[in-house]
């Protein structure tokens, strides 16, 4: 093993890319569908088209990464794909309920005719998956970090009898600490949402009502983000991540980076600068996901599934890197130029 | 309580046959799409412009459902076959991978498609359209490459119950997967355009001289009516790849207990598993023979050529085969009907009774879909991977699978139910609005 650059890490890094991309861009998503169920105030239904527009034509495309993660992570860690399966099979399941109620009442309300009734129902549903999924994605990281996935899969490998459903099937996942994550990302998304949409917002009275939402949320990132600290040293959460998190060399740059991002994010926001906002946001959520990868390492699955113990053979995972490569080449291009049609039509309604 | 083995089979069941519905929307509509777009820039005809905006936009409804449904998928491979994800993960990781792009660009032109009807230029407007069709097209190639190899595991060598020297190019090539691929992207071309060609049929016997729904039906079946012509001969391809590296699905199918040569051809009949025997079946001699393997006396292997425990359920498989091979037939035959119709330039739309016919066949294609995947995923039983791994040592440990079960297909009745009620809608609406555009002469194409 040459570290970071063996082929599986390498692969391992491609899937952390794409979960950065699916939370930078489904996540922002997700926390629309947060903002449209709090629209409030005058410009109530206005913030609620505001934010269908800035899901509108790539919602499908923003999906693709999280497809990219699981199929990588088949692909290239299949004894990883298949343990997680096993032990997180109801917190999963639960997601993908969600994720099915979101995409599909999203479209519904988009094309699904002009009846006003209808629209708000679909509206509805769309905005509450919208809050539920997050927390549940949230949970299942946080409990991947906590290690009891990985206990839990130990045990039910070795049939040990008497154990419980809900000690193999829930408890592994349904945590404080876990909980805890689920909160945070949810903050996450929904603060990215809103500092995005201080970019989208066609005037300024908009750009005021999510100024003042990102501002609020990013407020409660601090308070979710200290709360999953607190659990994790007062012991319930992950043993290796936490330690890693405070020993390791890389620790601290990584906790400052990311608070001058975060701290960045509130400025600009104050100030109101808001493309600058939007990157800070956009860096500040980047560094907690890779912190939490770093402190992972090398485990996949810990205590037991490291990259390397999980890889497939090198045949598969230099193939899969060259469809990568050539598929990239592809489609960037491609996605470049589907943002520009889109660009372009929200240009001619007004929007910039 | 049915065991958890038969649940986790009947979700993954219901899931597919859920998603499949879609995909292959998502396959056919786009060509369907892109042909009225260019008989609209071709002609200037406002109706063909109004068909495509119509039909991308049902594109649209039906292909977030398809990519949900697919996640769902994706997942429940682990969620409910981990044993089998982590054997054929690294093996068949690939052709998923592939299909992962080929959504990408499709989901990406769509989007161009829809939102740049007035913000490109129309070459790359089409362009666009061809793209999504194509990517369409290559995303039910990929996934039924991964689904072949099932059927014919190739691209590794067993050792201590492990697979070694994994090749998953080779996995790619198996012997299954130019039949499944060919006949999978033909039947999804089939049954879009019979599923638009039956509902428009049907508003004409109607509304009889309506142009809107003449257009559509000139359009859905010139994509419907020549593949569902060719499907019995790639059919016939299919068969005779089952009767060489699967006898024990190919026997299922025809509901053939004893190993024979000259073999009959057997039409309907109910298969008796206690009796060895296919009863009330209308023989024909020396059928299947000559189908299977193109020689009258070639021998064919029976169910008695199986140990008993690797028999598939023989009577779903035969009669979901009969199913298929009776639908198949009906639409090849009423296509003809309609090809030599036009060609005598005759109007397929003022002939009430293939109308009629054409309006019947409107659901079949599905229908056949449904039952020919049944074929092929049962009659491969009691196999995942065919002669390598059962399906019952691939299923989750986790027990109570009925609940996810019961809880998938209660969402999906209701997303059902949703999609048949949004659709119905869209297709209601369009002719009173085009009644009152064409009268207040918005649009050329009036009714002569
Ligand atoms: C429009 C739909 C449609 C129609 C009209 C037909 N089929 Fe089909 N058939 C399918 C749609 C389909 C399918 C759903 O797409 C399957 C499932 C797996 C596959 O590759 O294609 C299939 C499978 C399938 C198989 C099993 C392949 C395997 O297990 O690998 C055979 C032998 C046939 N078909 C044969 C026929 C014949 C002889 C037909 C004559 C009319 C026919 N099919 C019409
Ligand atoms: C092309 C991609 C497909 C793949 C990779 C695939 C894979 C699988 C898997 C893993 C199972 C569970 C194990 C088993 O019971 O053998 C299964 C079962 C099944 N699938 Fe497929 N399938 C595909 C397409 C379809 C489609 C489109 C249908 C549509 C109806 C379908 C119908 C079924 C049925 C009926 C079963 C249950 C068989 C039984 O338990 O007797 N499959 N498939
Ligand atoms: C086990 C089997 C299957 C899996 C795991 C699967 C997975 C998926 C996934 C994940 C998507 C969403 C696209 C994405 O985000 O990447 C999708 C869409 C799609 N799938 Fe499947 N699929 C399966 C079976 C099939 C079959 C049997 C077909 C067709 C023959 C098919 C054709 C399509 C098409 C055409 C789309 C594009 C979306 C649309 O147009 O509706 N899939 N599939």
């Amino acid at each position: 093993m040459t570290g970071l650059v063996s082929l599986p890490a390498l692969l391992a890094a491609v899937m952390l890319v794409s979960l950065t991309a699916y939370v930078l861009s489904g996540g922002a998503d997700y926390g629309g569908g947060v903002w449209d169920l709090l629209a409030s105030g005058p410009r109530r239904d206005r913030q609620r088209d505001l934010i269908a527009h800035a899901i509108g034509p790539i919602w499908e495309a923003n999906h693709v990464w999280l497809i990219l993660v699981v199929v990588l992570l088949f692909t290239c860690f299949p004894a990883a794909f298949s343990t997680l399966a096993v032990v997180l099979h109801v917190p999963l399941s639960l997601m993908l309920i969600g994720i099915v109620l979101r995409g599909s009442a999203f479209t519904f309300r988009t094309y699904g005719g002009d009846e006003s009734a209808a629209q708000r129902r679909w509206g509805r549903t769309f905005a509450i998956a919208s809050v539920v999924t997050p927390i549940l994605l949230g949970i299942c990281i946080g409990a991947v970090a906590s290690e009891r996935p990985g206990h839990a899969a130990l045990r039910i490998a070795a049939a040990e009898r008497g154990a419980s459903f809900g000690a193999l099937y829930i408890a592994p996942w349904l945590t404080p600490f876990s909980v805890a994550v689920g909160v945070l990302a949810l903050a996450l998304f929904a603060f990215l949402a809103a500092t995005y949409l201080t970019v989208e917002a066609p005037d300024d009275e908009l750009r005021e009502d999510f100024r003042r939402r990102a501002l609020a949320t990013a407020l409660l990132v601090f308070v979710a983000a200290f709360g999953v600290l607190l659990i994790a040293h007062l012991g319930a959460g992950p043993p290796r991540v936490a330690a890693q998190l405070t020993s390791r060399w890389w620790a601290l740059p990584v906790h400052v980076l990311t608070g001058i991002a975060a701290l960045g994010a509130i400025w600009a926001l104050y100030t109101r600068r808001w493309r600058l906002a939007r990157v800070a946001a956009a860096l500040q959520v980047t560094l907690i996901l890779w912190g939490w990868a770093l402190a992972q390492y090398p485990y996949l699955v810990p205590p037991h599934l490291s990259i390397g113990a999980a890889a497939a053979p090198r045949r598969t995972l230099v193939l899969t890197l060259w469809a990568l490569a050539i598929g990239a080449v592809a489609l960037l291009p491609s996605l470049v130029y589907l943002l520009g049609v889109f660009r372009g039509r929200a240009g001619a309604a007004g929007r910039g | 309580m049915i065991g958890d083995v038969l649940a986790a089979r009947s979700q993954m069941a219901m899931s597919l046959a859920f998603h499949i519905l879609f995909a292959v929307v998502g396959i056919g509509m786009p060509v369907l799409m892109v042909i009225a777009e260019v008989r609209w820039r071709r002609t200037g005809d406002a109706l063909h412009l109004e068909l495509a905006k119509r039909w991308a936009k049902g594109t649209a409804i039906l292909f977030a459902v398809g990519a949900v449904s697919g996640t769902v998928l994706s997942f429940e491979l682990g969620l409910l076959w981990p044993g089998f994800m982590h054997f054929a993960g690294a093996i068949i990781g690939m052709p998923f991978s592939l299909e992962g792009f080929a959504f990408f660009t499709e989901a990406i032109f769509l989007g161009v498609y829809l939102y740049g009807w007035d913000r490109i230029p129309p070459r790359a407007h089409i362009g666009a359209g061809v793209l999504v069709a194509l990517s369409g097209a290559a995303s039910a190639i990929f996934v039924v490459i991964a689904n072949a190899w099932m059927n014919s595991p190739a691209g590794f060598r067993m050792v201590n119950g492990r697979p070694v020297d994994i090749d998953p190019v080779a996995a790619m090539v198996t012997p299954a997967a130019f039949p499944e691929t060919l006949h999978m992207v033909i039947a999804a071309y089939a049954a879009t355009g019979f599923v638009v060609a039956g509902i428009h049929a049907f508003l004409l016997l109607r509304d009889p001289g309506n142009a809107f729904h003449r257009r559509a039906l000139a359009v859905a079946l010139l994509v419907g009516a020549p593949a569902a012509i060719v499907q019995p001969i790639s059919g016939d391809i299919s068969a005779r790849y089952v009767a060489r590296w699967q006898p024990a699905k190919l026997a299922a199918m025809e509901g053939q207990f004893r190993t024979e040569r000259g073999a009959p051809l057997r039409l309907g009949g109910i298969p008796d598993v206690n009796a060895r025997e296919t009863r009330h079946a209308i023989e024909i001699p020396y059928g299947l023979s000559l189908l299977a393997f193109h020689d009258p006396r070639a021998e064919v292997r029976g169910l008695d050529a199986v140990p008993r425990e690797n028999w598939p359920p023989v009577a779903i498989v035969h009669v979901a085969f009969q199913v298929m091979v009776a639908l198949g037939t009906y639409m090849a035959l009423v296509s003809l009907w309609a090809a030599v119709t036009a060609l005598r330039k005759r109007r397929v739309a003022a002939n009430r009774a293939l109308l009629a016919a054409i309006a019947i066949a409107g659901p079949m294609g599905f229908i056949a879909i449904e039952a020919g995947w049944t074929v092929t995923e049962v009659g491969r039983q009691p196999w995942i991977i065919y002669g390598v791994l059962r399906t019952a040592d691939a299923v989750t440990p986790m027990p109570g699978l009925v609940v996810p079960f019961i809880t998938f297909t209660l969402l999906y009745c209701f997303l059902g139910v949703i999609v048949v009620w949004l659709l119905y809608e869209h297709v209601h609406r369009s002719p009173r609005i085009f009644e009152i555009e064409a009268r207040a002469g918005l649009v050329s194409g009036t009714p002569p």
